[in-house]
């Protein structure tokens, strides 16, 4: 039985979890509703994150060009998805929106552009 | 002269927000000023989601929050000026502005939004101990270098302060291959969100030290190490408490000061709490027909909030267009007592309030368990029952109009109180 402590990023209280692994599954502690157990739950299982970072851009009005996940990918290769996108240069012009890599490290989830940049 | 029926000044989320809105409610002669090369504000540098959660119910980055309000801008042929510094604003409501296109120029306007937004508060007014070396950088800074020039800031970073850009700034330098080696922070308590510590500090295990402070700064050309210590309650460092990091770099997160330069210049009155203007219910300051939104006014938490108070700029300064502000000046004022350091509007005339007057607060401590008690002069009108307040968290408190019209008082005072 091993413990885990917690503190829920749900919403502005942040409460302060205490999650147990039991036989019968998650038991959790010190939540305020429901969702606590939701969050303690996904982030013991498969926690993810949405990465947003830069990349190059070339013949722009900026030199950086932000982007981010078009949804969140697992924690666990943040900075292995960091190595990757540190390698692109893309040409002006770019649409937000626009798809800069697909399918990231096999995860499903595609790099996108944050912002529009003209020539 | 150029003339206007309302001038923006600052194109950041607040002003494009305020023309947008006063452009709906047909004023059609609005010119927003902005000082950067584009319009958007520091949103076109805070790359991380989080943006939007509720005026669009999704979590866009700055730059796509941005977006969205300058397309909507330029598609309603709204004017503007980039590249556009406004000097002066006097009272009378002339502005004076310069650009290397235009020159220097003087528009008459008969209403005018300020809305400049914020700056952040650097190693000066913080006296730090040590020598000056390179290396010293505001967080804001340092998140332009990175997000928008393209410039690494350095390899191995402390942050003092733990507001939300030093939060945010601690995670996209370790993605970016630095070590951020701790977050330093003199009070009790983070000045930034719970989640950004979560997601920013205890996702890469960046250590938050509480209660700390940077007591030297080493270096002669580039930053070489800096001290850290633990301060007593009278935020005295506490001897023996000392750690020594070996750090290139320092970021500065120690709060931001509203940018009221042209404000006080033009004569309104600026309050000292807040340190922006004294505004109304309709956001007006104390000089007729010049308005105030974002975080010129107040330093907000969330962009979702500057562009909904924003909004109701925008609506007021259309009604002023066209005579619809009451202008009468009679009404009451509102005070923050026990645990309250400050709530806006600051003055009230209820003939302009709609079905609810809201006020924007924030108190002085960390509370659990409390209520906050409103109070027309002696009269409680409203308790509402709180689980938890802090001061990184503004509160928003909805009145009916009901609740306060046909009453004859001077102060509205709200205070924290322990629960029965």
């Amino acid at each position: 039985m091993d413990k885990q402590e917690l503190t829920c990023i749900s919403c502005p209280i942040g409460c302060h979890l205490e999650v147990t692994n039991t036989e019968q599954g998650y038991v959790i502690r010190g939540n305020q509703c429901k969702r606590g157990e939701t969050y303690a739950i996904s982030e013991l299982t498969s926690p993810t994150r949405v990465l947003t970072s830069t990349i190059g851009v070339k013949g722009g009005f900026l030199n950086r060009l932000p982007v981010r996940t078009n949804s969140p990918i697992p924690k666990d290769k943040l900075f292995a998805v960091m190595e990757i996108i540190n390698t692109v240069i893309v040409n002006a012009p770019i649409k937000a929106g626009d798809i800069i890599l697909k399918n990231l490290l096999g995860t499903g989830v595609d790099l996108i552009a944050s912002r529009s940049i003209s020539e | 002269m150029l003339k206007y029926d309302v001038v923006v000044i600052g194109g950041g989320p607040a002003g494009l927000a305020a023309a947008i809105e006063a452009k709906n409610d047909g004023v059609d002669n609005i010119l927003v000023i902005e000082r950067d090369k584009e319009l958007g504000g520091i949103l076109q540098q805070c790359i991380h989601n989080g943006f939007g959660l509720h005026v669009f119910k999704e979590e866009l980055t700055g730059p796509e929050y941005a977006e969205r309000f300058i397309e909507e801008l330029k598609s309603m042929n709204i004017e503007y000026k980039i590249n556009t510094m406004v000097l002066s604003l006097t009272e009378d409501k002339t502005v004076h502005a310069i650009n290397p296109k235009d020159g220097y120029m003087t528009i008459q306007a008969r209403a005018v939004i300020l809305a400049m937004g914020c700056r952040e508060r650097t190693a000066g007014a913080i006296n730090i101990p040590g020598t000056r070396p390179s290396g010293v950088f505001t967080a804001g800074t340092a998140q332009r270098y990175i997000n928008m020039d393209g410039y690494m800031v350095g390899k191995r970073v402390v942050i003092l302060g733990s507001g939300d850009i030093g939060l945010i700034m601690a995670r996209r330098l370790t993605l970016e291959g630095a070590k951020v080696l701790a977050v330093v922070e003199l009070m009790p308590f983070s000045g930034g969100l719970t989640r950004n510590i979560v997601q920013c500090l205890d996702d890469y295990n960046i250590p938050l030290y509480l209660n700390h402070t940077v007591i030297n700064v080493k270096g002669n050309h580039r930053l070489e190490g800096v001290t850290i210590a633990k301060v007593d309650d009278k935020k005295r460092p506490i001897p023996g408490t000392e750690i020594d990091y070996d750090c290139d770099t320092l970021l500065l997160s120690i709060g931001l000061i509203p940018e009221n330069e042209l404000t006080a210049g033009a004569g309104a009155e600026i309050d000292l709490r807040t340190s922006g203007p004294v505004v109304n219910e309709s956001m007006e300051t104390t000089v007729e027909g010049v308005f105030a939104c974002g975080n010129v006014v107040h330093v907000h938490d969330l962009v979702d909030f500057v562009t909904e108070e924003s909004k109701r700029a925008g609506r007021s300064v259309a009604k002023y267009i066209k005579n619809q502000l009451s202008n009468n000046r009679t009404g009451f004022e509102t005070k923050g007592l026990e645990g309250v350091s400050y709530i806006v509007p600051q003055k009230v005339n209820i003939d302009n309030v709609d079905k609810n007057l809201e006020l924007f607060l924030r108190v002085s401590k960390v509370y659990n368990h409390v209520k906050l008690v409103i109070k027309a002069d002696q009269e409680t009108v409203k308790e509402i029952k709180k689980r938890h307040l802090a001061p990184g968290e503004m509160e928003h408190i909805i009145l009916a109009k009901a609740l306060l019209e046909d009453k004859n008082f001077k102060n509205l005072t709200v205070e924290v109180k322990e629960e029965d």
